[in-house]
């Protein structure tokens, strides 16, 4: 229909330039409004689906709407001013709504090491794959794509589900977690990685090359002093998220102080979920603040996502 | 100059080490600082396999039982037993809650992030007490939230949506209020220049210029919840997550490595859509 509305323009000489704009413009706006159709359809089926099938329906959640109002308000501590710095024992203070406290801190402690732990062998494991999984630095395309599957794999099953895995291979306890975190992160970082390598300058691995240096050579005195400023960024924005991995992850038993979290909240001691929930995000948040001002010192201000 | 190292003369030697001082010179501060940290981070790493308590009997018992589970997982048996269509409701269960819980949030965070941005919100006081609660809404995980919202409205995926929802209303809102700060001022100044009001002024002159924005960071947020939307069901919030546990649970590998490859497979087609959407529908390539 397009090309015969052109003809008919092309040859009309009666029509004037501003017919035949007029004429073109209607013609992508009804373009516009059939992708707008389209796509409005197509939104509107998904919106209805995804109500239909999560129960997301106003009586429900009327209904819900309360009891979360209740839960939430059940899970503030009780504190009141005059007793505010008594001690453990006196009700309203704030020693006593962290009467437990040192344990805490304790499952805390074990929390960042899990993430710090997992951290580092995550940036072993990456900095060893990420070499091979580089477009440029890896002749063979087999060892590249298998290399880069690996990865992919290891990134893409969530933590949780390694943690699961191991926990039932090792046992209750930080080790599964440790692995887990690790496994992921050595998927994650190793990307990463290679996308560094991917932008580096040749210069220096051609000299090196023409001086007589095997590929190890070219990776390490070529590649490796010109990304590592990258490597060392990328690797604590990993601490940052694998602390708030480390803090959930023992909802499956994998240790650190998401075990303790999942107690409380399943056999209902209201006052210490908020205690929690608390103290986890102040440590998140400082382990966030902290590390972005190392990494600023490495790499200089950046836009990371 | 065809003399090696091995043939120089000391003064050969030290002529070149004062014409290339940098290259020649060996900063000794520099090599103990490395030592010092390679030390530090061995040293750590001991630490850590005597805190955890891991020893070569536990990684080797270990090794052998995920030997069995690797086994079990590539060998599928009795498939015409499984239960497919369950599985199926999961995932779509899944998706359903990641569209649904951004979707809400989004509408949430358009309200919020305006009323979070500096440049529409003069009152400082208020600016930061909105921006703290976004942070509390937002450090929390999505996994603390939905065991919340579990023991709130009971098992199922309402639960799983309210999550993401509550979540992503931090997270999306701080994003949309980050864009409304940056936004160009002279096409508002050109739209209160002709006499509209307050309403107007926002939806002829910061509309346009934040909804690309707004779209594509809904999108990714999408593409990331439909992940972490995976593992909710391990709390009980409905979704795949929910059949993969039962399933680990009670040792069927074969199922639960199926189900992985299904959650992988949906994941990766997800994110091709949202990258087709981004590019044709939005416009814009960066996130």
């Amino acid at each position: 229909m397009s090309s015969q509305t052109m003809s008919t323009a092309d040859g009309g000489a009666a029509t004037s330039p501003v017919d035949r704009f007029e004429r073109h413009r209607a013609e992508l706006q009804r373009g516009r409004q059939r992708a707008t159709l389209v796509y409005g359809a197509l939104f509107l089926a998904a919106l209805a689906g995804s109500v239909y099938i999560s129960n997301f329906f106003p009586d429900r959640l009327a209904a819900g709407a309360p009891k979360v109002g209740d839960y939430l308000y059940d899970i503030l501590p009780v504190l009141s001013a005059e007793h505010l710095f008594a001690g453990t024992k006196t009700e309203g203070s704030i020693a006593y709504w962290y009467f437990n406290l040192p344990k805490y801190l304790q499952l805390l402690l074990e929390t960042v090491n899990m993430a710090l732990f997992a951290t580092i062998l995550g940036t072993f494991g990456g900095f060893l794959m990420c070499f091979p999984a580089s477009r440029n630095l890896m002749p063979n395309s087999w060892i590249y794509f298998g290399f880069r599957r690996v990865m992919e794999f290891c990134r893409a099953v969530p933590e949780v589900i390694f943690a699961i895995l191991f926990v039932w291979a090792v046992g209750i306890g930080p080790l599964a977690g440790v692995a887990a975190i690790a496994i992921h992160s050595t998927g994650a970082l190793g990307k990463l990685f290679s996308e560094v390598n991917e932008n580096v300058d040749h210069k220096p691995m051609d000299g090196i090359r023409s001086a007589g240096g095997t590929w190890f050579d070219e990776i390490r005195f070529g590649v490796v002093p010109q990304v590592l400023p990258n490597f060392v960024s990328y690797a604590l924005l990993r601490f940052e998220i694998n602390i708030r991995a480390s803090s959930i992850i023992g909802f499956v038993g994998a240790g650190g102080i998401g075990q303790e979290l999942y107690y409380v909240i399943n056999f209902n001691f209201y006052e210490e979920v908020s205690a929690l929930v608390l103290l986890i995000v102040a440590t998140v948040t400082c382990v966030d603040l902290l590390s972005a001002r190392v990494r600023h010192r490495f790499i200089g201000k950046e836009h990371l996502a | 100059m065809s003399a090696t190292v091995a043939t120089m003369t000391e003064s050969e030697m030290a002529a070149l080490r004062a014409r290339f001082p940098q290259v020649l010179s060996v900063d000794l501060r520099r090599i103990w600082l490395q030592r010092a940290i390679v030390a530090g981070v061995v040293g750590y790493l001991a630490f850590c396999c005597w805190v955890f308590e891991i020893t070569f009997e536990r990684l080797f018992g270990g090794l052998g039982k995920m030997w069995i589970v690797l086994r079990s997982m590539l060998v599928w048996k009795d498939m015409a037993s499984w239960d497919y269509l369950g599985i199926l409701q999961g995932l779509a269960e899944t998706l359903g809650m990641a569209f649904l819980g951004t979707l809400v949030a989004s509408l949430f965070a358009v309200v919020i992030g305006f009323a979070a941005a500096r440049n529409v919100m003069p009152n400082r006081i208020l600016h930061h007490l909105l921006r703290r609660f976004l942070d509390l809404l937002r450090g929390v995980d999505t996994l603390i939230w939905a065991l919340v919202f579990v023991r709130a409205v009971g098992l199922g995926p309402l639960a799983g949506v309210l999550s993401i929802m509550v979540s992503d209303t931090g997270t999306l809102s701080k994003l949309y209020s980050e864009a409304v700060e940056n936004v160009d001022r002279r096409p508002i100044e050109g739209v209160r220049s002709t006499g509209a009001g307050r309403l107007k002024t926002y939806r002829f002159g910061y509309l346009p210029q934040v909804l690309p924005v707004f779209l594509s960071t809904s999108l990714y947020w999408f593409e990331s919840n439909t992940r972490s939307a995976t593992i909710l069901g391990i709390v009980g919030a409905g979704g795949i997550g929910m059949q993969l546990s039962e399933r680990m649970k009670v040792q069927y590998w074969d199922q639960a490595c199926f189900i992985i490859l299904l959650i992988l497979v949906t994941v990766g087609l997800i994110d091709t859509a949202s990258k087709w959407i981004r590019m044709n529908i939005i416009g814009t390539r960066t996130l």
